[in-house]
C-alpha cells in the first residue's frame, strides 16, 4: 500500500496554496501594490540623482557614520561599480533589499517585542523561525510566484521571509536580557507599560536590535542572486547571466559589485550597531 | 497615626500559595512546607508600624525576606496575604491606576545594584521619575539638577553613569529618588554594593540629608553595624521569614527578644552604639553670675562631688569649679567665683558613641559635660560611667582580660 495516497503531505501543500491563490487574491494583490509602491520610491530616489551625487552620499554617510576608512572604501568602490557599468542594476538591488529590510522590521520588531512579553508566544514563534531559516530559500520561490507572478515583487517578499527571523530574535534577546533591577526601578517609578517599553526596555537592548537589524540586512543581501531567478533583477541578473552564459567576466564583475555593497551596509550598521552600544556599555 | 502600618503580611512563592498559610499557623517547619507543598516562605505573618520621618531598618540575612519585604510595599511583588496601610490606604487593595499614583508620588525606591539606565546620562536618569509621571521638560530639569546638588554630584550632569564609580552611581540612584520629593525612601541594600570606605562615607551622607529632609526611610540591611548607625528603629527577621524583634539600636542591644537576635547582637562592639545620652546623667551646677562661692561649695557637698558646672542663666556652660580651687578662694576671705572658673573641660554632643569619648575620659580629670544643639547644658558623662559600660561589654565574651600578677602568681601554685 502506499502511504503517500493516504497522507500526501506536498500535495495538502498544493491544494493550500492553490485555495489561497483562488480565494485570497485581493490580499495578494494589496500586498504586491504596497511593495510595488516601496520599491518605485525607493528606485526613483537612488536612481534620479546623478551617480557622482549618489557616491558623494554614500561616502559621506561611511565618514559620519562609520569611520574615514570606510568612506574611503565606498568612495572606491561605488565608483569602480559605476566604471564597471553596473550603477543602475546596484542602486536597483539595493532598492530591493532596502524595501524587504523595512518590511521585515516593520514586521519583525514588533514580532520580537511579542515574543519576549510572553513565553507562550515565543514558543510558538521559536519554532516557525527555525522553519523559515532553514527551509531552503528556493522552495519558497514556487508559492512566492505562484501568488505575485515573477518579477520584484516576488523577490521581495522571499527576501523578507528570509531575513526576517534575526530581527525578530535579537529584538526578542535584547529585550530579555534586560537587567531586571532595571525594569523594577522603572515600575517603582510609577511606569505604564509603554513608558516601560519605550524609555527602559526598547533603548537598553537596542545596541542587541541593531546586531539584529545588521543581520537582517546581510540575509537580505545574500537572497540577491536567488531573488534574481524569479525576475527581480539588478545585480542578481547579472550574475544568473554570467552563470547560464558562462560568461566569466559578467558574472565576476555582478559578484564584485554585490561584496562591496555588502562591505558598505554592513560597516555602516554595524557602527550605528556599536555607537548605541558605547552609549549603553561605556 | 503611622504612617505605613504591615498587619500580618504573607508571601509565599510557589503554586498555589495560600493553602501554605494554615500549614504554617499550626506549626509546620518552612523546610517541611517547601517539601510537602513547593511553596517558599518569604514573608511569615509580619506586623510592624513604620513611623513618620524615622529610619526604620529591616535588617535579616540572606534569604530572610528583606528584598521581598521591601518590594511588597510598593508592589513590585504581589504580597500572598495581609495588609499594608499607608496614610490609612490598604496598598494591597488599590488598582493599577492608584497604585501607580503611589509610585510616582508617594515613595521612591533605591536598587542595591543601582538600577541606573545605561543609555542615559546622569541629569536624563535623574529625571527620570518626573519624566514618567509626564512633569513638562524645564520644571524636571530644574528639580534634577537641585536633587543632583543635594547628593553632591554637581558638575557631574552630563556624564554617562558607565563612567562614574559605584558610590557616585548609587549617588544617581539616590537623587533620582529624591528628585520626586517622595515621602518615603524604600532603599534595598542601597549601600551594600560599595566598598567598605564609600560605604561608611554614604551612610555619613545619608545621616545628613536624613537630618535635613525628615523622608520616611526603610532601609534594607544585611550589616548589623550598618542598622545600628542608621536606623532610629531595627527589626530583625530570622531566617523562617519571621520578624524577632523591633526596636532601637539600644534596646536590641540591650535586651535581645532571644536567643536568634543574641547571637546576632554579641560581636557588636557596644561602645559604638551605646551614646554619652544614655551612661550620662544629670550634674550639679550653678548659675553665674547669680550664684557665689558658698552656693558652689553646698552644690559639691550636697551631690558628694569634686567639681561643679558653671552655667549661665540661659544654662550656656561656662566652666566648672573644682572644690580644692574653692577651698582655696575660701581661705583668701574672696566671694567671686570668676578667678577660679576653668573652661579647660570637655563637651560633647549626647548622641556621641561612647567609643568616641573614652580616650577624652581617661586623659581628663572632670567630668565630660553635654552640650545640645543650641548649646544648653545637658549633663554630664562621668569617667567612671564610661569605663564601666566599656567593661560591661566583656563581660561573658572569649576576650583575655588582664590579670594581676598575684592572681596569676596563685593560679600557678593551684596547678603544682
Ligand atoms: N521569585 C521567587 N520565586 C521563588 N522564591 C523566591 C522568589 N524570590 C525570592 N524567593 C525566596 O524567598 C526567600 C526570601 O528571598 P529574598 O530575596 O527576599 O531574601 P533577602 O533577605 O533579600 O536575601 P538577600 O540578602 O540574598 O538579598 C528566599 O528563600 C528566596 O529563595
Ligand atoms: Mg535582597
Amino acid at each position: 500500500m502506499d502511504f503517500r495516497t493516504f497522507i500526501d503531505i506536498g500535495g495538502s501543500f498544493e491544494t493550500i496554496v492553490t485555495w489561497l491563490r483562488n480565494n485570497m487574491g485581493w490580499l495578494f494583490s494589496i500586498i504586491s501594490d504596497t511593495v510595488n509602491g516601496m520599491l518605485g520610491v525607493s528606485r526613483w530616489v537612488l536612481q534620479t540623482p546623478p551617480t557622482f551625487v549618489m557616491i558623494a552620499i554614500f561616502t559621506a554617510i561611511a565618514w559620519f557614520l562609520a569611520s574615514k576608512g570606510v568612506a574611503i572604501f565606498t568612495l572606491i568602490g561605488f565608483s569602480l561599480i559605476w566604471y564597471m557599468g553596473l550603477w543602475t542594476l546596484t542602486m536597483s538591488t539595493l532598492a530591493l533589499v532596502f524595501s524587504s529590510v523595512v518590511i521585515a522590521l516593520l514586521l519583525g520588531v514588533p514580532m520580537g517585542i511579542w515574543s519576549a512579553k510572553s513565553d507562550k508566544v515565543w514558543n510558538i514563534m521559536r519554532p516557525t523561525l527555525d522553519f523559515m531559516q532553514t527551509l531552503p530559500a528556493f522552495v519558497y520561490l514556487i508559492p512566492a510566484v505562484l501568488f505575485f507572478r515573477l518579477g520584484p515583487v516576488p523577490g521581495v517578499i522571499a527576501t523578507l521571509v528570509f531575513s526576517l527571523p534575526p530581527a525578530v530574535r535579537l529584538t526578542n534577546l535584547g529585550i530579555r536580557q534586560v537587567p531586571k533591577e532595571i525594569k523594577e526601578a522603572a515600575l517603582s517609578f510609577g511606569c505604564t507599560n509603554k513608558q516601560m517599553l519605550l524609555k527602559a526596555e526598547l533603548p537598553v537592548a537596542l545596541p542587541t536590535i541593531m546586531a539584529g537589524i545588521n543581520q537582517t540586512i546581510m540575509l537580505a543581501l545574500s537572497m540577491v542572486v536567488i531573488a534574481g531567478m524569479i525576475g527581480a533583477g539588478g545585480l542578481g541578473n547579472e550574475v544568473l547571466r554570467g552563470i547560464t552564459q558562462l560568461r566569466i567576466d559578467v558574472g565576476f564583475e555582478g559578484g564584485i559589485a554585490i561584496v562591496i555593497l555588502a562591505i558598505f551596509l554592513d560597516r555602516v550598521t554595524q557602527a550605528l550597531g556599536t555607537a548605541s552600544r558605547k552609549r549603553t556599555e561605556g | 497615626m503611622a504612617l505605613i502600618q504591615v498587619n500580618d503580611l504573607y508571601k509565599i512563592f510557589g503554586p498555589n500559595p495560600k493553602r501554605a498559610i494554615p500549614m504554617i499557623n499550626k506549626g509546620i517547619s518552612k523546610g517541611e512546607i517547601l517539601k510537602k507543598t513547593g511553596c517558599t516562605i518569604a514573608i511569615n505573618g509580619a506586623t510592624f508600624a513604620i513611623e513618620r520621618k524615622e529610619t526604620f531598618v529591616v535588617m535579616g540575612l540572606s534569604g530572610s525576606g528583606k528584598s521581598t519585604f521591601i518590594r511588597c510595599l510598593n508592589r513590585l511583588i504581589e504580597p500572598t496575604a495581609g495588609e499594608i496601610l499607608i496614610d490609612g490606604e490598604d496598598v494591597m487593595k488599590m488598582d493599577q491606576d492608584k497604585l501607580r499614583e503611589v509610585r510616582r508620588y508617594k515613595m521612591s525606591m533605591v536598587f542595591q545594584n543601582f538600577g541606573l539606565l545605561p543609555h542615559r546620562n546622569v541629569v536624563g536618569n535623574v529625571e527620570f521619575g518626573l519624566e514618567i509621571s509626564n512633569m513638562d521638560k524645564e520644571e524636571r530639569r530644574k528639580k534634577a539638577l537641585d536633587a543632583i546638588k543635594l547628593v553632591g554630584l554637581d558638575g557631574f550632569e552630563e556624564s554617562l553613569t558607565s563612567e562614574l564609580s559605584g558610590g557616585m552611581q548609587q549617588r544617581v540612584g539616590l537623587a533620582r529618588a529624591l528628585a520626586n520629593d517622595p515621602e518615603i525612601l524604600l532603599m534595598d541594600e542601597a549601600f551594600s554594593a560599595l566598598d567598605p570606605l564609600i560605604r561608611t562615607q554614604m551612610q555619613d551622607e545619608l545621616l545628613e540629608l536624613q537630618a535635613r529632609l525628615h523622608k520616611t526611610i526603610v532601609f534594607i540591611t544585611h550589616d548589623l553595624d550598618e542598622a545600628l548607625k542608621l536606623g532610629d528603629r531595627i527589626a530583625i527577621l530570622g531566617p523562617d521569614g519571621r520578624v524577632r524583634q523591633i526596636g532601637t539600636p539600644e534596646e536590641i542591644l540591650a535586651q535581645p527578644a532571644d536567643e536568634y537576635v543574641k547571637r546576632f547582637v554579641q560581636n557588636v562592639d557596644r561602645t559604638r552604639v551605646i551614646t554619652a545620652a544614655t551612661v550620662g546623667g544629670r550634674a550639679a551646677t550653678i548659675t553665674y553670675p547669680r550664684e557665689d562661692l558658698q552656693a558652689a561649695i553646698r552644690a559639691m557637698e550636697r551631690n558628694k562631688t569634686s567639681s561643679v558646672f558653671v552655667t549661665d542663666a540661659d544654662r550656656h556652660l561656662k566652666g566648672i569649679v573644682t572644690i580644692d580651687a574653692a577651698v582655696a578662694l575660701q581661705k583668701k576671705g574672696e566671694k567671686d567665683l570668676a578667678s577660679i572658673i576653668k573652661n579647660d573641660v570637655y563637651t560633647t554632643s549626647p548622641s556621641t558613641p561612647i567609643s568616641d569619648l573614652l580616650a577624652t575620659a581617661i586623659a581628663t580629670g572632670y567630668p565630660i559635660a553635654m552640650i545640645d544643639d543650641n548649646g544648653h547644658f545637658q549633663g554630664a558623662v562621668s569617667r567612671a560611667a564610661i569605663i564601666a559600660e566599656v567593661n560591661k561589654g566583656y563581660e561573658g565574651s572569649d576576650t583575655e582580660m588582664p590579670q594581676t600578677l598575684s592572681d596569676l602568681q596563685d593560679a600557678l601554685q593551684d596547678g603544682e
